[in-house]
């Protein structure tokens, strides 16, 4: 019901909306939560486990009971607080949690049937048998419980992440934070003031509190717009902070376009991470409920929520409202209502010895014994100091004192402390280093305790940053001391007294939980989900303990609290994974070659990062291993280009450069002549490969060394560090130059001929290394092969690489070549034996792969000590073996190998397929593997099994090398 | 966390990677006994408080850094790059 004159909102802007299929108004500036409790909807969701009709607690995000689902076809959110979301014209809500409808719901049903599903039942009930777990109960469950429903389509909203910086942070713009902020702010410190409300204001918006002769929302747009107007001043509204970390940073979420319907040009939500220097927390406090029987219903709500929609939204919650509280601050509900012209039916203080004196009846020692009204509330049944009462009333509001909001201070470890005269925890000194609590999360609930305790926090920021704040009188404001008498629960009455309204959590589960030893404050959290809801217990977690307190008889200090982790507020996974879904999951590196290949119709595939040629099918081809086929064959018959710009290629410059590399290599590179380039193999200190790669000398102090595809990036850390832990003084620097040049390998028997088209070319012996020109571009060529054919590779600077690609490929082509992709790359390699990091996969060592010789004895090198180790040699090493199918069958690569007829178990297990290929040249399969002993095998046969892919076959164990064995073809 | 890279300023800890204990710095020197690299290798201390550790500020300058912080309070107390000039002094590649 809206009260004529009353509310922040714009009554000359109308806004349509629909709850659950029907249409209804409210203005702009509503939120759902007011616009519906406007329209008289009070019933707006059912409880998670009994399915209890619920209404409107709050008015803020810590919600247990109003949650919607909003309706965007794809972009449906589900778990809205309708609280939260403000409203916009053709906003759809639908309730949750419901069957069929909201008004009817079948699973209603689990209330009649509380007496058996008490806490704990489900640990009591499903225990047996085990596997029903799984089959049956599980399901059923699931299937039961639930909260909203996502679209079940793809999200298309857009959502973003971003950093901020700032000197100071103020979290919260009640009082407290707006006097902070602007402290800070006239000092000249970078500010931030985030506040998780639409509009900045806090209490003052809600209760009409005045500052400083002016009305409170007044005072609060004096001082936004002098904020407004500063420019080191930046206002983030609609931003809840919701998780305090390390070194002053803090994770927000920001509802960018939550508030209006999706539009393509605006994210949906931000997740920042905030970075302060210094912080001040001005979270405010939470209202508490009171445990009474039946305190669910709807229309029951809390005293401050009532005032919020009254001076906030223009809305009576009620026709006929009664208050019962344990503190005189929640009187000012009963009078503001009163002053609207609503109807107070009672105030029903549960102190005896308060005052009795106000505009309506006045019930002292009051608890409620009862209430009524199955989907909203109809009246109550009191008992009182001089008797009882049945009262008539349709909205009943309750305090039970505050909570300060604590949270933040908690994320660190941080526990809070109880303070006994205010019947509540606030942070404990110092929880989160640089960060200041002021005000109502400090536990100074007047308006004045809080605009001088901001002030003080912004001084104490800023002094600790080496600033100085300017001379600010402080605001005059209400300095109403905080009396309260703890009210836990209600005594001696029957009936459920919920506590966690989302959970369905009762006093008596919280006592049953103490009865059975689940005691510790942990124990009864997950015992009862007491505080696992949504609101993660941000309105039952005092009570509950404080509850638990009395049921074991600790106090409440020694009972202590529930852990409260991030985040504050419930974060979406698009807002934190944001910019990551399809193509943004990781960056993507493309050859210079990228498009001649795309346009050749060749499938990418990735490459760590990269994106390679798989193969560059022709119009008859049908399937990727005639292309394969097709292309292993050119290479083998006369020449193939391929791209190679995606291995590691690392420029090492310097007078100790050779003894730099001697380091790191296992063999010697000071004795490689200029002009010429060397195999080398890398290892970890620990005595496995690390890497290989060829490294060419192009100056007396000049290298350039090249690393696979897949450790570019891992060999550069492991130069790095070798350089600056162990020889920082040497005279050697280097730098990746793998984006810098674009190369292509250039290979077959006819790849010199190839060469000599594109003018003269030096005449290279294998393993050689020159300059030359291509035009006027500056070029490099080496002559080595990963084929085992006569091989080139031509390095061009990285603007040339897709020119080049196209012309080799043209030149190729007339001499009935062409390009060839990865598989055929693949194919070619295990042919002739080489190794790739599917062998070199950091358990092998140079002795498994027969490269022990390569470790020089003559010198020191990075893990060569770790490779002399007892283990890493000898006949029960699995070493580097060729595999070859008895049969023409396929084998695969993940395989492990047996000796015939040994079981085919683990412990018998003699080895693993590393690699395989069909090669064209040999008419086979063939693969690569470690085996146990396996050079002493070669001839040997050998069991494959692939219980995956269903394989079991016999296999010639080979040597590694199929093709050309004396490397005649490489060398020709 | 954030650390303050010597050369490029206070980063927040995604851009660096985390190695481990600065213990990888004192290599034994060649032909120690294999005790002497058991222990380089393989044995590290766990505590509850002081640590050094070294991390690599891989998106940022590629200095290797020995990070000074508390595991209980997770306080940084000192960043400094391992190529400072003690670092000629260790190890067995002099």
């Amino acid at each position: 019901m809206r009260i004529e004159g009353r509310g922040q909102i714009d009554r000359t802007k109308p806004v349509r909306f629909s709850f659950d299929g029907r249409d209804y108004t409210g203005f702009k500036g509503d939120i759902l939560a007011s616009a519906l409790l406007a329209n008289g909807v009070k019933l707006v969701g059912r409880s998670f486990k009994y399915h209890r009709p619920r209404g409107i607690l709050t008015a803020g995000s810590e919600e247990p009971n109003a949650m919607v689902e909003i309706l965007e076809g794809n972009q449906q959110t589900p778990n809205t607080r309708a609280t939260v979301q403000e409203l916009y014209d053709g906003l759809k809500a639908r309730s949750q949690n419901r069957f069929p409808a909201l008004s009817f719901d079948v699973m209603g049903v689990n209330d009649l049937a509380a007496p058996f599903l008490s806490a704990g039942f489900y640990y009591k009930t499903f225990m047996w048998p085990r596997p029903f777990w799984e089959k049956l109960y599980e399901p059923i469950i699931r299937r039961a419980a639930g909260l909203g429903r996502l679209s079940g389509k793809h999200d298309e909203g857009h959502y973003e992440k971003a950093w901020a910086f700032c000197d100071i942070l103020v979290i919260g713009a009640g009082p407290t934070g707006l006097m902070a902020a602007l402290t800070a702010a006239r000092a000249g410190a970078d500010v931030i003031l985030a506040d998780e409300d639409a509009r900045m204001g806090g209490r003052l918006l809600a209760d009409l509190t005045g500052v400083d002769g002016k009305s409170g929302p007044d005072w609060v747009e004096s001082v936004l717009a002098e904020l407004r107007a500063l420019p080191n001043v930046r206002l983030m509204s609609r931003t809840s902070v919701t998780g305090a970390y390390d070194d002053g940073t803090f994770g927000a979420l920001e509802r960018v376009s939550l508030h209006r319907s999706p539009a393509p040009h605006l994210p949906r939500e931000c997740f920042w991470r905030i970075v302060a220097g210094q912080t001040v927390l001005a979270a405010g406090a939470l209202e508490r409920p009171l445990a009474f029987p039946d305190n669910d219903r709807p229309g029951i709500m809390l005293a401050g929520a009532v005032r919020a929609y009254l001076n906030r939204y223009g809305v009576a919650a009620g026709k006929r409202v009664t208050l019962i509280a344990n503190n005189d601050a929640a009187r000012l509900t009963a009078r503001q209502l009163m002053a609207a012209g609503v109807k107070v039916a009672a105030i029903l203080d549960t102190r005896p010895d308060a005052s009795a004196v106000e505009e309506c009846p006045v019930y002292l020692g009051s608890t409620i014994t009862a209430t009524r009204g199955r989907l909203g509330l109809s009246g109550v049944t009191v008992a009182h100091a001089a008797g009882t009462a049945t009262i008539e009333t349709d909205c009943l509001a309750m305090s039970g004192g505050w909570n300060p909001t604590v949270h933040l201070t908690c994320h660190l470890n941080g526990r809070p402390v109880w303070r006994e005269d205010i019947a509540a925890f606030v942070p404990a000194p110092n929880a989160v280093p640089r960060l200041t609590p002021a005000g109502a999360c400090n536990g100074a609930f007047s308006t004045a305790a809080c605009l001088a305790e901001g002030a003080d926090a912004a001084r104490k920021a800023l002094a600790a940053l080496g600033r100085t704040a300017p001379p600010m009188a402080a605001p005059k404001a209400e300095d109403a001391p905080y009396t309260l008498t703890p009210f836990w629960q209600t005594p001696d009455v029957k009936g459920r007294q919920w506590l966690d309204f989302a959970n369905d959590v009762t006093t008596k589960d919280v006592r049953l939980s103490a009865q059975e030893n689940f005691a510790s404050v942990e124990h009864m959290k997950r015992y009862t989900t007491q505080g696992m809801a949504p609101d993660q217990g941000k309105n039952s977690n005092v009570g509950a303990l404080a509850v638990l307190a009395d049921a074991t008889g600790r106090g409440i200090p020694q009972t202590g609290t529930t852990t409260f982790r991030p985040p504050y507020t419930p974060v979406s996974i698009a807002a934190m994974g944001a910019g990551g879904r399809g193509a943004g999951f990781a960056p993507q590196r493309f050859l210079t070659s990228d498009q001649a290949s795309r346009d050749r119709g060749a499938p990418m595939i990735e490459a760590g990062l990269w994106y390679r040629p798989s193969y560059f099918p022709k119009p008859h081809e049908k399937t990727w291993r005639e292309a394969c086929d097709r292309e292993v064959l050119m290479v083998r018959a006369s020449v193939g280009v391929a791209d190679v710009s995606t291995l590691g290629k690392i420029d090492i410059q310097g007078r100790d450069a050779a003894r730099f590399l001697d380091l790191v290599y296992t063999n010697t590179f000071s004795t490689l002549p200029t002009g010429r380039v060397r195999y080398g193999l890398m290892l970890r200190e620990d005595g496995h490969v690390l890497d290989d790669g060829t490294t060419a000398r192009l100056g007396e102090n000049h290298y350039l060394m090249t690393t696979t595809t897949a450790a570019a990036g891992l060999v550069m850390r492991h130069l790095d560090f070798v350089h600056q832990a162990f020889c920082a003084d040497w005279d050697v620097r280097f730098i990746s130059v793998t984006e810098t040049w674009a190369q292509f390998a250039i290979a077959g028997p006819k790849a010199r001929d190839l060469l000599a088209t594109l003018g003269t070319m030096p005449d290279l012996p294998f393993m050689g290394v020159a300059p030359v020109t291509l035009g006027s571009v500056n070029a490099r060529l080496f002559r080595i092969s990963f084929s085992g054919e006569q091989g080139y590779e031509l390095a061009v600077p990285t603007r040339y690489g897709e020119a080049l690609f196209r012309d080799l490929v043209a030149r190729a082509e007339t001499m009935g070549g062409g390009p060839y992709g990865m598989e055929a790359l693949n194919v070619l390699r295990i042919e002739k034996g080489f190794i790739t990091h599917a062998e070199i996969h950091g358990r092998t060592t140079a002795f498994d792969i027969g490269m022990e010789k390569m470790v020089s004895a003559k010198k020191d090198c990075i893990g060569k000590a770790a490779a002399a180790r007892p283990g890493m040699t000898g006949p029960d090493r699995e070493q580097l073996v060729g595999l070859k199918p008895l049969s023409d069958a396929a084998i695969t690569a993940g395989a492990h190998l047996f000796t015939p007829g040994d079981q085919v178990k683990r412990e018998n297990d003699q080895g693993y397929v590393t690699s395989v290929g069909y090669s064209p040249v040999l008419n086979a399969w063939l693969g690569l593997g470690f085996l146990k002993n396996g050079r002493a095998r070669h001839g040997e046969r050998i069991r494959l099994v692939d219980h995956l892919r269903g394989i079991d076959l016999l296999c010639e164990v080979t040597d590694p090398v199929f093709h050309d064995k004396e490397g005649v073809k490489l060398r020709a | 966390m954030r650390l303050t890279c010597p050369l490029c300023g206070e980063r927040d800890r995604r851009e660096f990677y985390y190695y481990g204990s600065d213990d990888y710095l004192n290599r034994p020197s060649e032909g120690a006994a294999p005790d002497a690299w058991d222990d380089y290798l393989h044995l590290r201390t766990n505590p509850a408080g002081i640590t050094h550790d070294l991390w690599y500020h891989d998106m940022g300058c590629s200095s290797w850094l020995r990070v000074t912080r508390n595991t209980v309070t997770h306080e940084i107390h000192a960043v400094e790059a391992i190529a400072a000039p003690k670092a000629s002094a260790r190890g067995a590649a002099k």
